[in-house]
């Protein structure tokens, strides 16, 4: 449960959300708007990356002002580009480091760091340089860091904007079957066409939010 | 720099075999013998005891050279400058020795995976613990920089097929600062990141 209630960002001299008030209860959440329109931040406020100027967020009952390191361990975040949030220089080392405070055995960490390696199709790159992956394998290692720490909620910054169809598809049909509450910011308007509820964002504002099918027609309208 | 990086050559040698500190302990050694060796027929020697252990790792030639290969001009230079102001065989044996060195570096890195060489420093970082250093910090530095290289070789490739693309492959300035933009944006970027991974708390 996200529940926003009158969030005011400033980032310097610019406001980037202004005045946005909704409670996000449903399992699959999409966010779309234009370039600077405040969804990204928007994406950020739910894990505490970034917080409120004014008004409050909380996840779960938790303000993300005085509980963001909690929080953080509930909310797992994937950003546009992985190379940024692939930290660890190989593969599986950079699931494990994951899980470093977790205070598992080391036989544990390696079972768990295999088992999601697999589910997602990466275990035979377990020990490659995470540089000798493509875009869409590193997205997946991204995906892989997130998801083993099992986070009750996911968030992800525009996940397929850099990726090829293909993996484009792959996500989509990854996000259909995760268990999670999933909040995804993103310009790929295909990928939310099974979502329960799209919010559309407009100069930090929320404009329309609806099912897929309305939100996404009204955002059509409105950048045509 | 790619040795850290992506050169590791999976086998079942004894080399693979040997743990990670080990490895390292007997490369400061051999290095140091290097250093004392002064005959250039022990130094021969050393050289046919490189090419032997090469053989022994089973990594191919094609391996070998590649981590030779960075340090070939810098070989010949000083060659050269030590035929100059010294003699044939000095010149001969301070450039074998660095060679062999670099060569014999190499083969830890190409039988070493990256992850058992990260966990031998943090073992050996933690009296660090006494100076009031975490050692756990300090392994996330070396990592974070070995993971950092190919992402700038990267950028840094962006940045001249921007500079190519506009005409402008000679100035320094199209070159520098779109990198260190670039840098600086990554370095924000890891940041959060590491934030969102849970890293402070």
């Amino acid at each position: 449960m996200i529940r926003l209630e009158d969030v005011h960002v400033r980032l310097g001299q610019r406001e980037v959300l202004r005045g946005v008030t909704a409670s996000l209860t449903e399992r699959r959440v999409g966010v779309v708007g234009a370039n600077g329109s405040g969804k990204s931040t928007l994406a950020r406020l739910i894990n505490g990356l970034v917080l409120p100027s004014s008004g409050t967020v909380t996840v779960s009952g938790l303000d993300t002002r005085r509980h963001a390191a909690r929080i953080r361990r509930g909310v797992g975040f994937l950003f546009t580009d992985p190379d940024a949030q692939i930290v660890m220089p190989t593969v599986a080392e950079d699931v494990a480091f994951s899980l470093r405070r977790k205070g598992l055995a080391r036989e544990e960490v390696e079972r768990r760091v295999r088992e999601v390696l697999e589910r997602y199709g990466l275990a035979e790159h377990a020990d490659h340089p995470a540089h000798h992956l493509s875009g869409g394998q590193k997205q997946l290692l991204a995906l892989c860091s997130v998801l083993v720490l099992e986070p009750e909620i996911l968030v992800m910054d525009e996940p397929t904007t850099l990726l090829d169809l293909r993996h484009s598809r792959q996500v989509a049909v990854l996000l259909r079957d995760l268990p999670q509450q999933v909040v995804v910011v993103t310009h790929d308007l295909a990928l939310l066409e099974d979502f329960d509820r799209v919010l559309v964002i407009d100069e930090g504002r929320v404009v329309a939010d609806a099912d897929p099918a309305a939100a996404i027609g009204h955002y059509r309208k409105t950048m045509a | 720099m790619t040795g850290l990086t992506g050169a590791y050559v999976p086998g079942g040698s004894i080399l693979h075999r040997l743990p990670a500190g080990a490895k390292l302990a007997g490369l400061a050694v051999s290095c140091t013998a290097l250093l004392l060796l002064r005959s250039p027929a022990a130094l021969a020697g050393a050289a046919a005891a490189v090419v032997l252990l090469y053989a022994v790792s089973g990594v191919g030639a094609a391996a070998a050279w590649a981590q030779v290969r960075p340090v070939r001009w810098f070989a010949v230079a000083l060659f050269c400058v030590q035929l100059v102001f010294a003699d044939l065989p000095a010149a001969a044996s301070s450039t074998l020795r660095v060679v062999l060195a670099v060569a014999l570096a190499g083969l830890v890195t190409l039988t070493t995976r990256t992850g058992a060489l990260m966990a031998c420093l943090e073992r050996c970082l933690t009296p660090v613990r006494f100076a009031g250093l975490d050692p756990f910090r300090l392994s996330l530095l070396l990592s974070l920089t070995l993971r950092s290289v190919p992402v700038m070789a990267d950028l840094v490739t962006r940045v001249r097929d921007a500079q190519r693309a506009r005409g402008v492959e000679r100035s320094a300035r199209a070159f520098a600062v779109p990198l260190v933009v670039g840098a600086l944006r990554h370095a924000d970027a890891l940041g959060e990141a590491l934030a969102a991974r849970g890293l402070d708390d």
